[in-house]
């Protein structure tokens, strides 16, 4: 299981870079997109995986006795999740924006300014 | 309790200043009193320091290892103070400087966004909370530099905003792997765990991928390519406020991390370190030489400094540690007045276009004079702060045999020096040019002509009282050196 879900995130990365290396801005959003799964599924594989175990303690022990699935991973990739959520937001505005004040989505417009 | 003032008193403005933002002169001098409580709660923090060598505070009181800690030694207190300090400055600068439209869509609420995070990621001890504080940092940044919307700023802020992101992205995988490996995100039990068992292939990966992370943030070599497009963009005052703070928090967490976890492979990192340190300072200087807006000669000079910063980093003696930090306070309070000063002759010409001015020493001596002293402290000419900086990190770089590095700094410098007789030369001695229409009736802002001065000074004092200064650096320096300060503080209190 891990190992198939180490060729996803490979595959998950390089769909990421190859989107961000277009030259269309559209493609660059999606591009980020693809990047922010990719993290977050690597967060969940790299803690190691727990099958059917469940991510708490019985209420009267203090001490795990069991083995249980270890919780911190999906609370870190939840906030990571959500932090990627608004900067996507943002990243959807702010090419709109580029789109309305330039008239293009292609990058290669972008080098006007460093010939000024 | 005093650690998590820095944060919460900002976080606490920039909820009162959205409910304010109906009346702009109450904004702006309400934003400037929470910068200064920022100030206070940084001096405050920092006598504590001095008196007992580091302070911490768990984070809803869970034991070390298991809560977030928030910690403060010399080197956080001392850019926790450059920080505030700066952003007062620069606060007051923006008054005048900044078109009330940009004023009215929640400049200062950013700013005091910015601060926030800057805040965090400078004070906390666990480094999910820290990708948590370069977000906060990250997004209110996006927003100042693509506020005003005109066509260069959103070029700029999609490039800057692609690369930050792709960084963070990156962050978060290291962070994935180092808990993998060692099942903790506490930076202290991080460095215990691998000063007990060493760098494995896995971790030494999380760090490369910490260093591009770092790297992209704080622009050295192989990732500097947004920065030449996106600080000129935005207004200068926010370009002042981005280099004075962003880049050098880059820089201020590139050295906590190689000092907590990455120096083990020093023989794998010491040279990747000179070599991206060389090549960041002499290509950063050779485009500032080309460059004809001053804006750009200062932001690329913003790049060519970060290397003489990660130089120190690379050598890591006491010396060595001190020097890039000593040079990282230098350039924050220099950069700024330089850019300062180069606002106000935009105020005077309308133009940051060196062909486009002239005969500043006339017209306005003073400003001239505003720019001479960070252009003088910038090339490191004694006895401004440039040259005790650049003394410390050249005596630290020949006594560890670091040659090439040494040498390539010392060339570095004349170019410096260089470009900015070039700006000198265009903008203050050379006659306005005839096609150019003289603006008689343009006066500068007087606050920011005051906001300026003031940073000049400040900038003068921080190499004049060298002999004070020097003893708290050192002190940084040699706790940096040896990370049992670090981990002791946090987990044996």
């Amino acid at each position: 299981m891990t190992t198939l879900l180490a060729i996803l995130i490979g595959f998950l990365f390089s769909v990421s870079i190859y989107l961000l290396l277009r030259r269309s801005i559209v493609k660059l959003v999606l591009g980020l997109l693809f990047l922010s799964y990719a993290t977050s599924l690597l967060l969940f594989v790299t803690g190691g995986l727990t099958v059917g175990k469940p991510a708490f303690v019985e209420s009267q022990t203090q001490i795990a006795s069991k083995v249980v699935s270890d919780p911190l991973p999906q609370a870190l990739i939840l906030t990571a999740i959500v932090i990627g959520f608004g900067v996507a937001a943002f990243a959807m505005v702010l090419i709109y924006r580029f789109h309305r004040e330039t008239g293009t989505i292609d990058m290669d417009e972008l080098s006007e300014t460093n010939q000024k | 309790m005093i650690l998590f003032l820095p944060i919460i008193i900002p976080l606490f403005f920039v909820a009162l200043l959205i409910m304010m933002r109906k009346n702009l002169r109450l904004q702006k001098w309400l934003s400037a009193i929470g910068v200064l409580l920022q100030l206070f709660a940084a001096v405050t923090i920092f006598t504590e320091v001095r008196a007992s060598g580091t302070i911490f505070s768990q984070a809803g009181n869970w034991p070390a290892p298991f809560g977030i800690s928030f910690f403060a030694d010399y080197t956080s207190a001392i850019v926790l103070i450059a920080v505030s300090f700066v952003a007062l400055w620069i606060h007051i600068f923006s008054f005048g400087a900044i078109d009330r439209t940009r004023q009215k869509f929640g400049l200062f609420v950013l700013f005091q966004g910015l601060l926030t995070g800057i805040n965090g990621a400078l004070l906390t001890a666990d480094i999910f909370n820290l990708y948590v504080w370069f977000e906060v940092m990250l997004i209110s940044s996006f927003v100042l530099i693509s506020l005003g919307a005109t066509k260069s700023q959103l070029r700029g802020a999609v490039k800057y905003v692609v690369m930050n992101l792709f960084g963070s992205a990156l962050f978060v995988s290291a962070i994935g792997i180092v808990y993998g490996q060692l099942g903790t995100l506490n930076m202290a039990d991080i460095a215990l765990k691998i000063n007990q068992q060493g760098l494995n292939l896995p971790l030494n990966s999380a760090m490369m991928l910490f260093f591009i992370a770092f790297g992209i943030k704080a622009a050295v070599f192989p990732f500097y390519f947004w920065l030449p497009s996106s600080y000129p963009a935005p207004p200068v005052a926010v370009t002042a406020f981005l280099s004075a703070t962003l880049t050098k928090v880059g820089v201020y967490v590139l050295i906590r991390f190689y000092s907590l976890f990455a120096f083990h492979q020093a023989e794998f990192w010491q040279p990747i370190i000179y070599g991206i340190a060389a090549i960041t300072m002499v290509s950063g200087v050779i485009m500032a030489a080309s460059a004809y807006d001053i804006r750009k000669i200062l932001s690329f000079h913003i790049i060519s400094q970060i290397g003489y910063m990660i130089m120190g980093l690379g050598i890591f003696s006491v010396f060595g540690l001190a020097g890039a930090l000593y040079f990282l306070v230098h350039n924050m309070l220099s950069k700024t007045t330089a850019f300062m000063s180069a606002g106000l002759m935009q105020q005077k010409y309308g133009t940051f276009d060196l062909k486009k001015m002239g005969n500043l020493y006339r017209l306005h001596p003073y400003v001239a004079f505003l720019f001479l002293i960070p252009a003088l402290s910038l090339a490191g000419i004694p006895p401004t702060s440039g040259f005790f900086g650049k003394f410390l990190l050249i005596y630290a770089g020949f006594s560890a045999g670091a040659w090439i590095v040494t040498i390539s700094a010392l060339v570095v410098s004349i170019f410096t020096l260089f470009s900015m007789v070039k700006i000198w030369n265009e903008a203050i001695w050379k006659p306005l040019p005839e096609d150019v229409p003289v603006h008689d009736e343009k006066r500068m802002n007087r606050t920011s002509v005051f906001a300026s001065s003031v940073m000049a000074f400040s900038s003068l004092l921080f190499g004049f009282a060298i002999t004070w200064f020097f003893d708290v650096f050192i002190r940084a320096g040699e706790q940096l050196v040896n990370n049992q300060h670090y981990i002791n503080a946090i987990l044996n209190p």
